[in-house]
């Protein structure tokens, strides 16, 4: 209970994770952080990738039914688990810019955007030549290939609704609420092997249970998803570095201009 | 090996499109922080601090 005559400040409780948020929506202290965790991003994704995609593709198993085609989950697995991270991260994103203002979301949201896109169009490709061999098919309007493919007609969405207005504020307010609303996608992409019985196979792990394969194809495959997801991370921080830098050039130059008018 | 243009091509999109990405985030950040040290003083100076001694 406060003394008499002594101010309370209703919003105390709410300072310290405000702070926290808030602590690396300095430019200068976010181009710092980034600047040192980058080179160790690159380099873990670079050599962990390495070591997946050898171990996948000479080391590992042949499985008795698909025989080598198999070795294609070790790209396409990763590349579907980025694909709904990234989707996943522009949500967050969206969040953290349309209840807290966080300067930086609405740029991170920008940045990931393309490189999500790409590594959807990675997983429907690979899917695209997994499903050749093993169905007899290119394509199948399956549960999981379509709501992978609304996922990346979704980020397509987002990417060209933040460029279609004007007033980049009023795009990024646009694009945050397409990405809240897109993310109903994610949990049905994850739970459309079980919900409807078509033809892509069930989830190999899950919570609870075993999983469905070899340990010696699991390492591998666990080799591959952690590079690509440091390699994820390592581009969407040399893009997110590089946004931050064009945003500061462009309020130096506008400066400039003002001055030169007003002089 | 068994299903080889499969499995190669498969391997090559995997390889080459977070590789494109990549490199273009590479030459984003090396133009912008050029562009960014010759209009910025404060940049130039980190630059000129961060440079080993001897080196132009």
């Amino acid at each position: 209970m406060p003394a008499p005559g002594v101010t309370v400040d209703a919003t105390a409780s709410l300072a310290p994770p405000r702070r926290n948020l808030h602590r690396f929506a300095n430019p200068g202290r976010f181009l710092r952080l980034a600047g040192k965790v980058q080179p160790w991003l690159t380099a873990g994704g670079l050599i962990v990738t390495a070591i997946g995609i050898v171990w996948g593709l000479f080391f590992s198993p042949a499985d008795w039914q698909q025989g080598d085609a198999v070795r294609i989950m070790y790209v396409h697995v990763p590349a579907a688990w980025l694909a709904s991270a990234g989707y996943a991260s522009i949500a967050a994103c969206s969040v953290a810019s349309l209840v807290w203002r966080h300067p930086l979301a609405d740029l991170a949201a920008q940045e990931i955007g393309p490189v999500g896109a790409g590594f959807t169009a990675v997983c429907l490709a690979t899917g695209s030549l997994w499903g050749k061999p093993m169905w007899g098919a290119w394509w199948v309007w399956d549960a999981r290939l379509t709501s992978v493919l609304v996922l990346f007609f979704l980020y397509l969405g987002h990417i060209a609704l933040l460029r279609a207005f004007d007033n980049p504020e009023r795009g990024y307010r646009a694009g945050a609420i397409l990405a809240l609303v897109g993310a109903v996608d994610l949990p049905i992409i994850k739970f459309s092997v079980d919900w409807w019985h078509t033809l892509h196979q069930g989830n190999t792990f899950t919570l609870t249970g075993a999983p469905h394969m070899y340990i010696s194809m699991i390492w591998p495959l666990l080799f591959t998803t952690f590079g690509f997801t440091l390699g994820f991370a390592a581009i969407i921080t040399a893009r997110l570095r590089a946004a931050v830098m064009e945003r500061r050039i462009r309020a130096l130059l506008m400066a400039r201009v003002e001055e030169r008018a007003a002089a | 090996m068994t299903f080889l243009p499969y499995v190669a091509a498969s391997y090559a999109i995997g390889i080459v499109v977070p590789g494109g990405f990549a490199l273009a985030a590479w030459r984003r950040l090396l133009n912008t922080t050029r562009r960014l040290a010759a209009i910025d003083p404060r940049q130039a100076r980190r630059q000129e601090a961060a440079r080993p001694e001897g080196r132009p």
